[in-house]
């Protein structure tokens, strides 16, 4: 790719970027959040097409007005969000849109996908069902989907962010035994990653290619400086507990999910003032269903949630509120359950307490003073309270989110990935934020995706495996291996250090 | 990052472009209009203009196209409550009948009644009937997720068969000879004018300004907005979804209900099948076209009206038949509402640039 570059409106999504990938080689693209990395992919992938540049494929200038040219020029893009079709097979998915001919040889095409997963090191049995599959196995189906397209290019967005350790050691040992074959370029802002699978790694900054690297000459220092212009503090501050009184306490908490199936089957736990919790699992684990059973958003059908010693099952959100328990809730869907995103700051902080004082006018002059608030604490960058929210950035919109949440001075907090999608100075701040709350007596519970973050910031680790807990571990005491292995299920007295 | 940044891009049509979308989009209109006026063998400029002076050449052309615009505007306003919480409610026809049906029960059964006292009564029994017609297909949206969609258009068919039910059946004037009407209303039930129209006009902008404090001011609006955005956000909010949704519908159809009342009192001084022509899905349109907000409704609603008077008027003035100035209604409405695509969208030549803009 030479010379690219592509705006959208006002904003300069991609600056004059250049780079090239060899076959045989590892590419990583690593850059924060709105660097940039995702439009250049979607330029390559012919979603977008750039406002200057060229792309040369071996050598040739190529112009890509679809994704079907970039297809046609080899290029296989696997996103992040795999787009399957749940109810079809991995094979029905893998031919689907492709094959012109009317019949389908079932037969051939089995052998087919069976000799490029022996090549590679696939694991698939080509008659199941996408919505049968683990996360790792949709994701061998999306490669094996573009490979089968005959793509020789495969770009990777952000490949491991759903997968577990184990799960994404498998994935590189796929990748590495792929790339004699093709080129790959992975997309992603995980350093530790970058260092162990990839060959050459562009770091791009504001749209810009801020510098590109052998990875063997390189280290997380210089990239980490590369991608955010300045040193960063890449360790997590984990201050002692200091209070010991019990805050939550769930007992045998069972929940029925939307579709009928056990979401939570006796979860039992508790957590101290203070304190750090953090809930580790695989995706759909049952961890949305046990945030929100803490908010009275889940019908519960057996068990017990005590807040303070007092009873909340059965109680409405307003109703705990209404108990005078300051119970703060930061959810996964932040755009899509914690805030209104076409509303403006002042009506999303009061979203939680518009219905206070008489009349039948909100106080919008309250709400303003804290949103002014919010700006000036967490530094959010907007261009005015006024705005809507979905204008700002996703740092930022998890920041007003945060600032409104923590603003309410909990006794508890309840966190799911606070930091997902957010680049590294970012997610700083917030644990930040989360230790000096936890130094103030809060007790958190903190559900990531990250092992590493939840190693290094959590007091104590909660396994969900199936709507189950399996296993609670002192991170001191155990290795990140062993948490994966509780995530996929293995028996807790097997893992040293696990109890339940 | 993907997803917030579609967000952005989507949202940099400013209002100016968007003005010159829209206008450019009526000049088209006429244009292709034209071109049809040109093919059956009429002067473009001649019809226009008859369509002007049809719709407010005189005071009296003026009235009556008031008069149409007034149930366009109020049923609107109850549309648009239903649209800012994302319920699809198609049965303001159905909800205006009912409406109506409820006011004609005391204007037909306590016709002697005090004025003063018979016409809020049948105001409240109005928006009462329309209410509830609306809050049983929100009931069960509520609370068995329904699709509301189509149960209120169902609603609107019980709603037409009841009232010819009552035409036909029992409520009919024994005195017309066999004909199926239904007896007209003592002059005690009949709105009385305000400066040549019906007062109902006075309502309309008393409901509009009440409608847009209620929406866009008070907790309650705050409530519809925020449901309508999203349910999950609603609930984490603390707010009672199935309640916000059933009270809502519930003022909708009632405000839809009141227009049912206006046109049985002061329009049709009785009761009939087609009490509405059709004000209560015209609404959807010209309430879509307002954007939901309500101090826009009236304006639009008066176009619109203008529009269809006017139209009328040239069947008269060119001896055009009736469906060839309905064409001519469709392509402006086309062309009006095709725009609102290219404010949401861009369409560029395919390897071209979006933006004439290089990235320095």
């Amino acid at each position: 790719m030479a010379g690219i570059s592509k705006s959208f409106g006002e904003v300069k999504a991609n600056v004059n970027i250049t780079f090239s990938v060899n076959y045989g080689e590892i590419y990583a693209l690593l850059g924060e959040n709105g660097a940039g990395k995702s439009t250049l992919m979607n330029i390559l992938s012919g979603v977008y097409t750039p406002d200057s540049g060229s792309i040369y494929i071996r050598g040739r200038e190529k112009k890509f007005t679809s994704p079907s040219d970039s297809i046609a020029a080899g290029i296989g893009m696997i996103h992040q969000h795999f787009k399957l079709i749940e109810v079809m097979s991995a094979m029905e998915n893998i031919i689907i849109g492709q094959d012109h001919s009317f019949f389908i040889s079932k037969k051939k095409l089995r052998r087919v996908i069976n000799t490029v997963s022996e090549k590679y090191g696939f694991n698939i049995d080509p008659d199941k069902k996408i919505s049968d599959m683990s996360v790792g196995e949709k994701q061998t189906v999306e490669i094996l989907k573009v490979l089968y397209r005959g793509a020789d290019i495969l770009i990777l967005d952000e490949p491991t962010a759903v997968l577990t350790p184990q799960e994404t050691a498998k994935l590189f040992s796929i990748l590495n035994r792929m790339k004699e074959r093709c080129a790959i370029i992975i997309i992603t802002h995980k350093l530790n990653e970058v260092m162990e699978i990839s060959d050459r790694i562009s770091v791009l900054r504001k749209g810009k290619v801020a510098g590109t690297v052998h990875t063997r000459e390189t280290g997380p220092m210089e990239l980490t400086r590369l991608m955010v212009d300045r040193q960063v503090d890449l360790s997590i501050e984990k201050p002692p507990v200091s209070a010991s009184e019990q805050v939550l306490q769930v007992e045998k908490l069972c929940v029925t999910g939307s579709d009928g199936i056990p979401a939570l089957t006796d979860v039992s736990f508790s957590v101290r003032s203070g304190e750090i919790m953090g809930v580790a699992g695989v995706a759909g684990s049952g961890q949305r269903e046990l945030c929100e059973s803490l908010q009275g958003l889940q019908k519960i059908k057996s068990g017990s949630i005590k807040f303070q010693g007092r009873e909340i099952v059965g109680c409405s959100p307003r109703e705990i509120i209404e108990l005078g328990l300051r119970i703060s809730f930061i959810p996964e869907d932040r755009l899509g359950m914690g805030l209104v995103p076409t509303m403006n700051m002042i009506d999303n902080v009061m979203l939680k307490d518009y219905y206070r004082g008489k009349g039948p006018f909100p106080d919008r002059e309250t709400a303003r003073k804290r949103a002014g608030n919010i700006v000036k604490a967490f530094n959010v960058h907007t261009p005015g309270i006024e705005h809507s929210v979905s204008k700002l950035s996703g740092g930022n919109i998890q920041k007003v989110l945060l600032g409104r949440e923590i603003g309410s001075n909990p006794d508890f907090l309840v966190t799911a990935y606070p930091t997902r999608g957010l680049d590294i100075g970012s997610s700083h701040l917030i644990y930040d934020e989360l230790n000096r709350q936890k130094k103030k007596g809060v007790g958190i519970l903190y559900v990531g995706e990250d092992l590493a973050v939840l190693m290094s910031l959590c007091d104590r680790i909660l396994i969900m495996y199936e709507g189950r807990v399996n296993g609670i571990v002192d991170p001191e005491s155990v290795t990140i291996e062993d948490i994966g292995l509780l995530m996929m299920g293995a028996d807790t007295r097997t893992v040293k250090g696990a109890s339940l | 990052m993907t997803k917030y940044f579609k967000m952005t891009a989507r949202s940099d049509c400013s209002k100016r472009e968007a003005a010159i979308i829209r206008s450019s989009a009526i000049v088209l209109s006429l244009v292709a209009a034209g071109v049809f006026i040109l093919i059956i063998g009429h002067n473009p400029l001649a019809v226009y203009w008859s369509m002007l002076d049809g719709a407010f050449g005189t005071a009296y052309r003026i009235t009556e196209t008031m008069r149409r615009a007034v149930p366009l505007v109020i049923a609107s306003l109850g549309i648009a409550v239903a649209f800012r919480l994302k319920f699809w409610n198609i049965g303001a026809d159905g909800q205006i009948m009912m409406g109506a049906l409820g006011a004609s029960y005391f204007a037909l059964n306590h016709g002697n009644m005090h004025p003063l006292l018979l016409l809020p009564v049948m105001a409240l029994a109005g928006i009462l009937c329309g209410g509830i017609w609306g809050a049983i297909p929100a009931f069960f949206r509520a609370k068995f997720r329904t699709n509301e969609t189509i149960f209120t258009l169902m609603m609107n068919y019980i709603a037409l068969k009841i009232i010819t039910y009552l035409q036909y059946g029992p409520w009919k004037d024994p005195a017309a000879m066999g004909f199926p009407k239904i007896p007209g209303f003592s002059q005690n039930a009949v709105l009385p004018d305000v400066l040549g129209l019906h007062a109902g006009w006075i309502i309309a902008l008393v409901l509009t300004a009440l409608m847009h404090v209620y929406i866009i001011y008070t907790k309650r609006g705050f409530e519809v907005m925020v449901t309508g955005e999203s349910e999950n956000t609603s609930r984490y909010a603390g707010m009672n979804v199935s309640r916000i949704i059933i009270v809502t519908i519930f003022i909708s159809g009632g405000i839809c209900g009141l227009a049912g009342m206006i046109e049985a009192s002061a329009v049709n001084k009785t009761l009939s099948v087609d009490i509405t022509k059709g004000a209560g899905y015209t609404a959807i349109i010209t309430c879509w076209l307002a954007g939901l907000r309500a101090p826009a409704i009236p304006v639009v609603c008066v176009l619109f009206a203008a529009m269809i008077q006017g139209g009328t008027f040239i069947q008269m003035a060119f001896q055009m038949p009736q469906s060839a100035a309905q064409i001519l209604q469709g392509l402006i409405l086309f062309f009006v509402l095709g725009s609102e695509f290219f404010i949401r969208y861009r369409l560029t030549p395919a390897g071209k640039s979006i933006i004439q803009q290089d990235g320095e």
